[in-house]
């Protein structure tokens, strides 16, 4: 049984934070924010090529997640593999016994390291939510029988912007009809922007896990609003991250972060968060000390 | 119309390799608009290999390249140039350099010569204004514009996603393009606009790559029933015999 479901089925605030397998084959320091962050939260998503740069796969990084004795979110995007590979690797997630799955269409080639491969998408996020949900039933998605039963906790990725909410929710709901049983967002900033989104979505009946990115400085803020898909950071937070130097602005975002998951909670604007440290997973448990949990 | 784009100088002379007389195909209509196959580009080619000491025999702009029957014709035309060619250069689109290869490659007096691209094929698309053209159909054998109001997704979006946005957008723009606009945003203020934005929750299935077997082959049901005639009347002969 997936503890996310149980822990989302029960209505706790869940907390599930993201770690990125590294390039190359040392996993020691992964194992390190794994074993840091094991108790404080609920399952670990680990990313599929995060950023379309090529690394360890997602499905391996999930093996040494669980070997941490952590609950790992299996990533797949439908950028790299067509509907062959996608289901084998979701069998084969199967075997390893992962339950929860975060699917996604990825971001494009263009935007990573090898910026000349060719983009699959053969399976977009609907298409790779319609493979778990087949699996479960015995089949594949050419309705050919599975042998050994697969269980999965699907979910699926939404982008609350300002500008995309009206198609992002159409998409949401294509997503619940598909089988996704949760949802985590992209990075939120803006919580008017969360709030709006929480109403608009509390009848779906479906949990939400709100994204929170430990900004480290206003020129990472800048530069995510420039450079990272679906995210939007209001000037407000920059200019706040912006009054500190040095080693203070990684504390201010620690701060920034833990505050708007108090908020969060307080408020019910989700059911839970989903924490991106990008790159300073070691700082987890500040982040959770700062929001009290 | 197909676009293409002129082979760099270098590109090119890399393909002639040795060659010394060099004939030069041109093509009178994408190729013509595209400024990469028309009169005027074979002769600007023209002088280029000049320079570098190689010799024109022939230059012929075929109305258009794609037909067999006109390339037939205009190499017969050019029998005697093709005579002492080492090389022809063809500057139309994929397709009609393939059709002049082929017919080069069964013709008697020319089967020797190898043949050339002078362009890049890149797209099907239309011209937006003088000088500017945007891909606007992959051909991708299921057309879906019916239920996207007209706008293609396979085509128009960088990822060719069929179930929505995929969430990257910034503000209105395309996360993989900046300068175009996420057109999913375009598919669904023109769904609001007819009165058939529900048509985006309908889950569409992912699509159908047997379509797509290459090379693809379409063949009318006239000519299939021309083909079944032709083979019936031959049965009936040989039965009489
Ligand atoms: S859906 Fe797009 S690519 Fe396919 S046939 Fe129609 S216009 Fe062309
Ligand atoms: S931003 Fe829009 S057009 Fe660009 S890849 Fe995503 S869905 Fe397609």
């Amino acid at each position: 049984m997936s503890m996310l479901s149980e822990v989302l089925k029960i209505d706790r605030f869940a907390v599930t934070a993201e770690f990125a397998p590294p390039k190359g084959t040392d996993m020691d320091h992964m194992r390190v924010c794994v074993r840091l962050a094991k108790g404080r939260i609920h399952a670990a998503n680990v990313t599929d090529f995060q950023s379309a740069v090529m690394r360890i796969s997602s499905l391996t990084a999930c093996k040494v997640v669980m070997d941490e004795g952590v609950e790992p979110v299996i990533q797949i995007t439908g950028r790299d593999r067509n509907r062959i590979a996608i289901q084998g690797e979701l069998l084969s997630a199967g075997v390893l016994g992962i339950k929860n799955l975060l699917a996604v269409t990825g971001d494009h080639p263009k935007m990573g390291d090898h910026p000349n491969a060719m983009p699959v998408y053969d399976l977009d996020s609907v298409g790779i939510l319609q493979v778990a949900t087949t699996f479960m039933s015995g089949r594949d998605l050419e309705g050919n029988s599975l042998n050994g039963r697969i269980e999965f906790f699907p979910g699926a990725a939404v982008s609350p912007t300002r500008q995309t909410m009206m198609p992002q929710i159409m998409k949401m709901r294509k997503k619940i009809t598909a089988g996704a049983r949760f949802f985590q967002t992209q990075a939120v900033f803006d919580l008017d922007l969360l709030r709006e989104f929480r109403r608009l979505t509390t009848p779906f009946d479906v949990p939400v896990l709100a994204g929170i990115v430990l900004l480290k400085s206003a020129g990472m803020a800048r530069f995510m609003n420039r450079a990272i898909p679906g995210v939007e950071i209001p000037e407000g937070i920059i200019a706040r991250m912006d009054r500190f130097v040095g080693k203070e602005r990684m504390n201010e975002g620690i701060r920034l972060a833990g505050e708007m998951i108090r908020t969060i909670r307080d408020e019910n604007l989700a059911d839970g968060v989903h924490i991106m440290a990008i790159g300073a997973e070691e700082r987890l448990g500040q982040i959770l000390d700062e929001a009290g949990l | 119309m197909i676009i293409t784009e002129q082979k760099s100088g270098e590109d090119l002379f890399a393909l002639l390799g040795s060659a010394r007389r060099v004939v030069l195909l041109g093509c009178s209509e994408c190729a013509t608009i595209c400024k990469t196959g028309g009169t005027e580009q074979l002769l600007e080619f023209e002088k280029k290999l000049k320079t570098r000491g190689l010799e024109v025999s022939a230059r012929c702009v075929l109305n258009p390249a794609c037909n067999a029957q006109v390339v037939k014709k205009a190499l017969k035309g050019i029998r005697e140039e093709l005579a002492g060619a080492d090389a022809i250069v063809s500057f139309s689109c994929g397709d009609g350099t393939q059709t002049v290869a082929k017919l080069v490659g069964q013709m008697e007096h020319t089967f020797h010569i190898p043949v050339y691209p002078g362009n890049d094929t890149l797209f099907l698309g239309e011209t937006t204004r003088a000088g500017e053209y945007v891909e606007a159909c992959r051909a991708c054998g299921r057309c879906e514009l019916g239920w996207t109001g007209g706008i293609c997704p396979v085509t128009c979006c960088a990822k060719g996603l069929l179930n929505g946005p995929c969430g990257g957008a910034k503000g209105r723009q395309c996360e993989v393009n900046a300068d175009e606009e996420c057109v999913w945003l375009r598919i669904c203020d023109r769904l609001a606009a007819i009165g058939q934005l529900d048509n985006l929750l309908e889950i569409r299935p992912p699509r159908d790559y047997l379509k797509n077997v290459h090379p693809r082959r379409h063949v009318l049901e006239s000519r299939r029933s021309a083909d079944r005639l032709k083979e019936a009347r031959a049965k009936e002969g040989q039965d009489a015999k």
